[in-house]
């Protein structure tokens, strides 16, 4: 059974448009990540789901029931922001405790005591219970205010790039402890976030926005793999898909109306030139980024990048066959062009 | 263009000391990185240099000359800022014609000296723009260009990009770093972010606590880490740390972990029986069954080529990064190798890489 679900959504601000017809499941149980760029549209779905937009047209499900005119306090969900929004004033445990003891939902206080402690080990926050939010990390800050989401049990859990504040080391840290509570408490989550790894290591399934529509639903596998045009293509991998013109390869065999060859690392063998030819490429950067190094080879006015490790050996200025196996191939119009016949 | 010489530079501010005994060198047309975490005194060292800060003591020379304590107007070095500081009421070409204007150079020369920035920047077509509608990209290019324009002896950088998302940051380190290629200007460069240092500069040196900890070669820091700091602070995700309690002598090429016997590089010093640490990268991590060092496995995280798998022992947490296509299930237990050449040994107490065989291949190669 789906969770959230939108039908035909649209909205619209004065004359731009936010979002065109939307239809969308979020399945009981799922970690669910919406994945655009600033302005495509990720945190109207949210706020459409949580009540804080009215649509202009379409219809919003909740649990199975239609709550497209309802109210936010109507609505069983719990919201976490970019910045979190912690009560200065209330210790670490009052904040966790704040929603369990709202008028409309208010537990009994062992209940109460329970829930916290159980969420406070849950995100390793034991020591901190009597601390208040300002002397705690940036982290810390962040664990609580997703624990203040989770300690009740809502039907879902909307989340609008709650990681982007932190750094990059705690960001990776969070990222896992939030896909491993989320997995122990089977919890669903509706996730909206502009960064590709995060949708990559936290959905179950992604569904790729751009300028206010769907264009793609998928695992983060299917959708790395199989990407449905250039578009969804080059928002997933790092290094990006190389995106080469079907003329820097004539040789290669390929469906009758493909225009554009996209290329991975995996799609890419790149070897030292044993006999020149004039399809050789030339190795014109060796980019060391830390986490991979990146090789960029110049073959025939085209930049292509791939990973590379320092025991292959190349260096700037060497000369390389580039082999393709396997590419994906994309039409004039930036569409998928199957591969089904070809070979 | 100009060297860079800084000796034997301290800082204090009220009794905290900011930069302790910094010397370096900065050769002419080098793309020098002053990389660290937050307060850890690379941005006071920059503006040291640039006459923005004066030291406590120590020595800064610049192209020879000492310019310690001079003002800095008279150092002729071009400070770009984290805030493109763009005047509003100018459009593109006024902002970057502004030093030359200023410094009263005639209007030929001008116009000349423009055109050819704006070709260098790529921004020709936005000479007669206001700033105010530039793109942040855009407007970072129109600061740049106005450092560039007056021909300064060096450029001295403080997280220019630091204000722009991800995705733009990457490509506009390519763009300054192939700026960097045409222009041949020596340049110090402050950022906090490793992925900016590692892929520009020739020369980074790490800073942690006003002590520059390793200066190196980005590929040389990478794999041949001189502290756990360093070895911590660069890579994402970052190395893996193995705790073990050891005595090693000169030769050895194994050590023993929890009863695991781990094939490490050549120890070249004896060290006396301590708290010793591991370090491996995770890329040089291998799932192997018939490994005796063994761990659970936490999660993991699909990154399409790659993925990174989390595995958790009793007495530390190590990461891999292995093919997409190997499959783990969280609660697996696996077995850890690890590429043998490339294990960093460290002393726990001080975090200082002990020199093995690693170190050897370094200077031959």
């Amino acid at each position: 059974m789906a969770e959230a679900r939108l039908e035909h959504v649209s909205k619209r601000f004065g004359t731009t448009t936010a979002i065109e017809d939307i239809s969308l499941d979020v399945r009981d149980g799922e970690f669910f990540v919406l994945l655009g760029p600033t302005g495509a549209g990720k945190t109207t779905v949210l706020r459409l789901l949580a009540g804080l937009e009215i649509p202009d047209a379409g219809r919003v499900l909740i649990g199975g029931h239609d709550v497209t005119g309802e109210p936010p306090s109507a609505r069983d969900v719990a919201f976490v922001f970019q910045q979190y929004s912690l009560y200065p004033n209330l210790t670490v445990y009052d904040n966790l405790a704040f929603p369990l003891r709202s008028p409309g939902r208010r537990l009994p206080e062992i209940e109460v005591d329970r829930k916290v402690n159980e969420i406070t080990r849950l995100l390793h926050l034991e020591g901190k219970l009597n601390a208040r939010p300002t002397q705690l990390s940036g982290g810390q800050m962040q664990r609580v205010a997703i624990g203040r989401a989770l300690v009740r049990r809502p039907t879902m859990y909307l989340m609008d790039e709650p990681l982007s504040s932190l750094d990059a080391k705690l960001r990776a840290e969070l990222r896992l402890e939030l896909k491993r509570i989320q997995e122990d408490f089977g919890a669903t989550i509706l996730y909206v976030t502009h960064d590709q790894t995060e949708a990559m290591t936290l959905a179950n399934r992604i569904g790729v926005l751009r300028q206010g529509r769907l264009v793609q639903v998928g695992s983060p596998r299917d959708i790395y793999e199989n990407p449905c045009d250039t578009y969804v293509a080059t928002r997933l991998g790092n290094p990006r898909i190389n995106l080469l013109p079907r003329s820097a390869f004539p040789d290669l065999p390929a469906p009758a109306n493909t225009a554009t060859i996209g290329a991975r690392t995996e799609h890419l063998r790149i070897s030292k030139a044993v006999n020149r030819t004039a399809t050789d490429g030339k190795v014109t950067w060796v980019e060391h980024l830390g986490d991979q190094n990146h090789l960029h080879v110049s073959v025939g006015g085209q930049d292509v990048v791939t990973l590379t490790h320092t025991e292959a050996g190349l260096a700037v200025g060497d000369a390389v066959t580039i082999e393709l196996s396997q590419p994906i191939f994309f039409g004039a119009d930036g569409a998928r062009v199957s591969t089904g016949g070809a070979r | 263009m100009a060297e860079i010489c800084v000796q034997h530079l301290h800082k204090s501010f009220n009794g905290f000391t900011a930069v302790k005994d910094s010397s370096f060198a900065v050769r002419n047309g080098e793309f020098f990185c002053l990389l660290g975490p937050s307060g850890c005194g690379k941005t006071t060292t920059l503006r040291m240099i640039a006459g923005l800060e004066l030291p406590t003591s120590g020595e800064i020379l610049l192209d020879g000359e000492e310019v310690t304590f001079k003002r800095a107007s008279q150092r002729d070095i071009a400070m770009v800022f984290q805030l493109f500081a763009l005047y509003p009421h100018m459009n593109v070409r006024e902002n970057i014609s502004y030093p030359l204007r200023n410094a009263a150079v005639p209007r030929p020369q001008i116009k000349r000296k423009v055109a050819e920035i704006a070709r260098i920047l790529r921004i020709e077509h936005l000479l007669d723009r206001p700033v105010s509608g530039l793109s942040g990209g855009d407007r970072q290019r129109v600061a740049l260009g106005r450092a560039i324009v007056r021909n300064p002896k060096a450029f001295m950088m403080d997280e220019p990009l630091g204000a722009l998302d991800a995705e733009f940051r990457h490509l506009m380190c390519g763009e300054l770093r192939a700026l960097h290629d045409r222009l041949r200007a020596t340049t110090v460069y402050v950022t906090h972010d490793q992925l900016e240092a590692m892929s520009m500069a020739d020369t980074i040196a790490v800073m942690n606590l006003g002590v520059i900890e390793q200066m190196a070669s980005p590929q040389e820091i990478y794999d041949r880490p001189a502290s756990m700091f360093v070895a911590d602070f660069i890579g994402s995700p970052p190395m893996n740390f193995i705790p073990f309690h050891a005595s090693l002598c000169g030769g050895e090429t194994t050590v023993t972990i929890a009863g695991a016997e781990v094939p490490v590089p050549a120890a070249l010093e004896n060290v006396p029986e301590a708290d010793l640490v591991l370090g491996v990268r995770p890329e040089d991590v291998i799932l192997s069954d018939n490994s005796v060092l063994r761990g659970e496995v936490y999660g993991s995280e699909y990154l399409g080529t790659t993925q990174i798998i989390t595995v958790r022992r009793h007495d530390a947490i190590v990461k891999a990064r292995v093919p997409a296509r190997v499959a783990v299930k969280s609660g697996e237990n696996v077995g850890l190798a690890f590429k043998p050449l490339k294990i960093s040994l460290f002393e726990a107490a001080s975090g200082r890489a002990i020199r093995t065989s690693l170190h050897e291949v370094a200077r031959h190669g």
